[in-house]
């Protein structure tokens, strides 16, 4: 067989392996869309759950995971960023900096049943919060500060050296050069990474299993220190816990969430092009 | 002025600083955490009959806390969505970076970022209405709730790390390797698959230990979809369960403090110790790439 006609089964070969890797994706998302769009309707997006979770809408779930997200993303942020500064401005190649890198790969590894467990014996028992949206969204937040460190560490990176040497020649200060000139040029890149975050958290369910998520509260949540029903958690539990489920309801709820986590992406992806696109250097 | 403003950058710098240093805090205090709650269940029950103990039952009036049936089932699990994830996945990389056209490229990259992106209750949820039926009626079992539609679902879930780090691990491959052999008259594939693909293979072992770590750690999609049965299987059309699950299902059942409490606690240790150990070597394999 010559090279030419064996490259050309290669490619095909090659070709078809990658659909089966990306054409599941399609699957899922139009089953749940086919499915769950029935369901979909003002009633469902506002109403509490009735009859033990058959009817009914999904609400207090959509407004928990709304919660639970923008507070843990207001307490990983600045944390988040702060490291990345670390690590791109002032950190030496050295012992310590090894270190820290290797622990961010970690902490990006850590199963997220582990973060749930870490998030039961920190926030919920040795430091009293209970059960409830504020230990919920701490142990969430240090769940996604491996991200956020990792993509506003590239964003600083990307802005280039001639802008901090100017700055720095002109008699600024170290921290008033990164503030004043380095951080609006990467503020795109860590909007992009940050939303990325979010959209990954907004999906877990093993980290709340046992920090934040309740099976059904019949009202909103008031306060910090109140369980909460979440989107993720109420899927799991109405798929498998409960007979009798109408699978309208369940489909329907699956949409939202996928919904909710594919618009955070596709906003987070359309940032980027922006503005790589508009990039001026 | 100057010294108050000369007093906020000092202070504004160490904040600096010891947000830098969060990761090891936090890395630290997961693992004191699981030690603190998890460690004195060694006390009263032995080391050795937790991990090689066939009997995993932790309710009973003479409880048994043996973990091998747990180890089982994610070994099963991982070598199984290994096996499927990893020819697949490779090919796939090399497709989208060396063949694919730009359009093409494009559309096929956020397709694997958009299967990354689907939260794995979704895909448990799917995996149970899909699958798993069919997976029922082909092998005429009984249930469809087996390893395999467990290794499946998280052949499709480990896919996104493979493919993206190995394709950056093909990216990063030099040109003047690829003009060399071009120049001397050999195809597109012979390129690939002599050049290219043993150039990229740190980068290529790294992303595959990178897919196994979050093999090992997935929790709800290989709950919902593995039939929740703790023995030891012996193929894979037998109901398992993982570490990860069993931690899952059972710690809300638990007294606070109980042994069974304090062993799920251990389970996430052993957890903590695979995930570490794994993303050690993957982190040296992506740095050898590097280089």
């Amino acid at each position: 067989m010559n090279a030419k006609k064996s490259q050309k089964i290669a490619f095909a070969v090659l070709l078809a392996t990658t659909l089966v890797v990306v054409l599941p994706v399609l699957i899922i998302i139009i089953v749940i869309i086919k499915e769950g769009i029935p369901a979909i309707n003002w009633q469902f997006l506002t109403t509490m759950p009735s009859n033990g979770m058959r009817s009914g809408g999904i609400f207090p779930a959509i407004l928990g995971t709304i919660y639970l997200v923008l507070l843990s993303v207001i307490i990983a942020l600045p944390v988040g960023v702060m490291a990345a500064i670390y690590l791109n401005e002032y950190a030496q190649d050295n012992l310590l900096t090894r270190i820290i890198k290797l622990s961010i790969v970690n902490l990006a590894g850590v199963p997220s049943v582990v973060y749930g467990l870490f998030g039961l014996g920190l926030f919920v028992i040795f430091l009293k919060f209970g059960v409830c949206l504020l230990s919920g969204a701490l142990t969430l937040a240090i769940m996604e500060l491996p991200v956020i460190i990792t993509t506003s560490k590239e964003a600083l990176s990307s802005v280039p050296l001639s802008f901090r040497e100017v700055s720095l020649s002109l008699g600024v200060s170290k921290w008033q050069t990164i503030r004043y000139v380095v951080l609006p040029h990467a503020l795109p890149g860590i909007m992009t990474g940050t939303i990325l975050s979010i959209a990954r958290i907004a999906g877990e369910t093993a980290p709340i299993l046992f920090t934040a998520a309740a099976f059904y509260i019949p009202r909103l949540p008031g306060s910090l220190l109140d369980q909460i029903m979440v989107l993720p958690y109420h899927l799991f539990i109405i798929s498998t816990q409960i007979p009798n489920m109408p699978s309208k309801l369940t489909y329907g709820t699956a949409l939202v969430l996928l919904m909710l986590v594919l618009t955070m992406n596709l906003t987070a992806i359309v940032i980027r092009t922006y503005f790589r696109k508009n990039k001026k250097w | 002025m100057r010294r108050l403003k000369k007093l906020r950058d000092y202070i504004i710098e160490k904040m600096i600083f010891i947000s830098g240093i969060a990761a090891i805090i936090f890395v630290i205090l997961i693992f004191f955490f699981l030690v603190k709650e998890g460690g004195s269940f060694f006390g009263e029950y032995n080391i050795k009959d937790f991990i090689f103990g066939h009997f995993w039952y932790p309710a009973s009036d003479s409880p048994r806390f043996g973990i091998l049936p747990l180890i089982a089932g994610s070994l099963v699990i991982v070598v199984g969505a290994t096996i499927l994830a990893v020819p697949l996945g490779i090919m796939a990389a090399l497709y989208i970076s060396e063949v694919a056209p730009k359009g093409l490229k494009d559309l096929l990259k956020a397709g694997v970022e958009m299967l990354a992106a689907i939260p794995s209750v979704v895909v448990g949820f799917v995996g149970m209405v899909t699958l798993v039926p069919v997976i029922k009626t082909v092998f005429g079992i009984p249930t469809g709730l087996t390893a395999l539609s467990g290794c499946i679902m998280l052949a499709f879930m480990a896919m996104p790390t493979i493919v993206s780090i190995s394709e950056d691990a093909i990216n990063a491959v030099p040109w003047n390797y690829k003009e060399g052999a071009l120049a001397l008259g050999a195809t597109k594939w012979q390129i690939m698959y002599r050049i290219i693909l043993p150039a990229a293979t740190p980068g290529i072992i790294a992303s595959v230990m990178l897919g196994i770590g979050r093999v090992i750690g997935e929790t709800m999609a290989v709950m919902m979809v593995t039939g929740n049965a703790a023995v030891i299987p012996s193929g894979f059309l037998e109901s398992v369960r993982t570490m990860t699950a069993t931690i899952a299902a059972e710690m809300g059942e638990t007294v606070r403090g109980s042994s069974h409490y304090r062993s799920l606690f251990a389970i996430g240790a052993v957890l903590f110790v695979i995930t570490f150990i794994i993303n050690f070597i993957a982190d040296t394999y992506l740095h050898k790439n590097k280089e």
